[in-house]
């Protein structure tokens, strides 16, 4: 993936590849599978992207992974209550699937991925990595082990939220969540990234919305801020598909959420409303890329970054208009409320357009408290600390007050207070 | 229960001298009245007596109940009973108005060494202060003063003055963008606020505001002083000849 001569290797990079050679005859799937996580090994003995990689400047990988742990068998993750009551949840707890904690739901068919790998039922292309510099990509794929493969049948309205429950106990963890959501399915999911210990995990989940299909996904990523998180959300939409994918970033060291949407069917809505809360000494990138490719498809996206101390936050958003894509109406936002003189923000929206009867556009704000705001809350009694925090949580609010669903609004604003306690 | 004694303030930024030497008593239970042409530092001085960082006092001194505020920042000022009603109260989307009464209601409370207001107790002020001021309960789910019309607006600063009791209300400019119903009700707001241990400062432009709110004081500011005091009989005749003639006479 990177094209520049390496001179040496980083120790990230050979303890990467060591553990490919000592975790090879452990790895589910052969043939195909085995030919894609060889390609996939070749790729990051090039070497991890650095910022001479344009789709890497902000988040130099190679210099940012400075330790890749080891694989802990004998660590324990326990199942953590749902972020939804009465959610089904889907355990993963250290990278392995909890198999004897499956609910069973009509219309929906639920395998551990090391089983669907193992059997020779999954589609190899899957694993194809995305364009040249997909190192996220490239690490999943040379080491998944397991995850969930979740298929939902055309016309099923799940009456409860599904939580994909991914969590870590230290060390390594490579877990992948392929979904099939049927055409005219309503469906809400919530991907949980957690953990404690000082973990490397990776995580790809690969949606593929049917026609009508409505779905909410919900990212919510709160690793302890010593584990390195590393993952990616690709979805292609049918016909008159609507997704909406927010994501919550609250945690982890050195953290890169990849979104790469295909609005592939004409109608179809895609939505992204993020709320990324940054302290400490970490870096969290969330990088985007839409293809609108069909006529008639819409999207808007807003972002938002809280940053304090020392952190360092990135957001990268390129939205592609293919040529035959008319009527593409397309709106990008990035807001960034940076707290403090040390923290750092970098924000690149690209657009491309190769149609000419579109309506697209971005914008991006990074503004400290408005201290007109600010006073006035002050004037009336409420003091400097309380009325900063107030101010703070509301900004994020906006965004997350969007989400219509109440008991996911009150759940998500206990974890920003939750943050807020310790951070604020 | 106020005494301004020489003050001088000026822009933070740029050093433009504003309050240049105003001296001003207010006594409790009074009514005062602060007059004056655009850019005689009428709102200057209302940010300065709440406390508003963009100014800074040069020398002289504000009292308040004997004791200096010039070292108290907004929210002490605020939590001691200093009220300031804004010309152009801010819009802060994101924090609904019930939410901010009650961290603002609470906040004071617990400065004062007073348990905070239970829920209900707190629904119960609101809505009866509401009431009074012809307010919709629906409007406080709103983000702070977003969407609010003028009108609106400027009745939510008497619901937060009526409901955090303060002892010195300096209202700016509380006329401006008021039709007379409008105008009406939060005069009646105010007067209902009269009382022997409470002061107001009305900062206003014209008469007319006062003709529903009746001074007992009246103060004609220019270039940041107090140029001439007296009775309501002052406002009237400023309402009459306009201010040059009293500017011309201070000369």
């Amino acid at each position: 993936m990177n094209m520049h001569a390496i001179p040496q290797r980083t120790s990230a990079e050979t303890a990467l590849i060591d553990a490919f050679g000592e975790r090879l005859s452990l790895l589910p799937g052969d043939g195909e599978i085995m030919v894609r996580r060889d390609e996939a090994i070749e790729r990051l003995k090039a070497g991890l992207p650095t910022k001479r990689v344009e789709s890497w400047h902000y988040t130099d990988l190679r210099r940012l992974l400075t330790a890749v742990p080891q694989y802990d068998g004998s660590a324990k993750a326990e199942v953590l209550s749902p972020i939804l009551e009465g959610s089904a949840v889907l355990p993963v707890l250290n990278g392995v699937a909890a198999t004897n904690k499956l609910p069973t739901l009509d219309g929906v068919t639920i395998q551990p991925l090391a089983e669907k790998l193992a059997d020779g039922s999954f589609a190899a292309a899957a694993l194809d990595l995305y364009g040249n510099d997909d190192a996220v990509g490239a690490l999943n794929t040379a080491f998944v082990a397991d995850g969930y493969f979740v298929d939902i049948a055309a016309g099923t309205e799940l009456a409860t939220p599904l939580e994909l429950q991914n969590v870590q106990a230290g060390g390594q963890t490579h877990v992948r969540f392929p979904v099939r959501i049927g055409k005219g399915a309503r469906v809400t999911v919530l991907e949980r990234q957690a953990g404690e210990g000082t973990a490397l995990a990776s995580s790809v989940s690969q949606l593929l919305v049917g026609d009508d299909a409505e779905v909410l996904w919900l990212i919510e990523q709160e690793q302890a801020d010593t584990a390195t998180h590393l993952a990616q959300f690709k979805a292609s939409l049918g016909k008159n598909a609507k997704l909406t994918l927010f994501v919550m970033n609250t945690g982890g060291k050195l953290v890169r959420q990849e979104i790469i949407v295909d609005a592939a069917g004409e109608g179809s809505v895609f939505t992204l409303r993020g709320v990324n809360l940054l302290a400490g000494d970490t870096h969290t990138d969330v990088t985007m890329v839409l293809d609108h490719s069909v006529p008639h498809t819409t999207s808007t996206e807003v972002v938002r970054y809280v940053i304090t101390d020392k952190a360092q936050g990135v957001f990268q958003g390129r939205i592609n208009v293919a040529q035959k894509a008319q009527k593409t109406d397309a709106k990008m936002a990035c807001n960034t409320l940076l707290l403090s003189d040390d923290g750092e923000f970098s924000v690149k929206p690209e657009l491309e357009i190769f149609a000419d009867d579109v309506q697209c556009g971005h914008g991006a704000t990074v503004t400290e408290i408005n201290h007109d705001h600010l006073f006035y809350l002050m004037a009336r009694g409420v003091d400097e600390k309380t009325a900063r925090g107030l101010l703070v949580k509301a900004f994020v609010a906006e965004v997350i007050e969007e989400l219509e669903d109440e008991a996911l609004v009150d759940a998500l604003e206990a974890r920003i207070e939750t943050w807020f306690a310790t951070h604020g | 229960m106020l005494e301004i004694k020489n003050l001088h303030a000026r822009i933070a930024e740029d050093g433009t001298e504003i309050i240049r030497g105003l001296n001003l008593t207010v006594k409790a239970g009074e009514v005062a009245a602060i007059m004056g042409p655009n850019g005689s530092g009428k709102s200057t001085l209302s940010y300065v007596l709440a406390g508003r960082e963009d100014y800074e006092v040069t020398e002289g001194e504000i009292l308040y109940n004997g004791e200096s505020i010039l070292e108290m920042d907004p929210a002490e000022r605020a939590a001691s009973g200093i009220f300031l009603a804004f010309q152009y109260p801010m819009e802060i989307p994101g924090v609904a108005t019930m939410e901010f009464l009650k961290v603002a209601m609470n906040a004071q409370r617990k400065a004062r060494g007073e348990e905070p207001l239970t829920i209900p107790e707190f629904l119960k002020r609101v809505k009866a202060a509401a009431g009074t001021l012809d307010m919709d309960m629906a409007m406080l789910k709103r983000p702070l003063n977003v969407g609010f019309s003028g009108g609106e607006k400027k009745r939510a600063e008497i619901l937060q003055m009526k409901l955090l009791q303060p002892k010195l209300c300096v209202l700016d400019e509380t006329d401006s963008g008021l039709d007379i119903d409008a105008l009406k009700i939060v005069a009646d707001g105010v007067n209902a606020l009269r009382s022997p241990d409470r002061a107001i400062v009305v900062i206003t432009h014209y008469q007319r505001l006062l003709e529903h709110i009746v001074p007992d004081t009246v103060h004609v500011l220019y270039k940041g002083q107090v140029i001439k005091s007296g009775d309501k009989s002052l406002a009237m005749e400023l309402e009459a000849n306009g201010y040059a003639g009293i500017i011309e006479e201070a000369a």
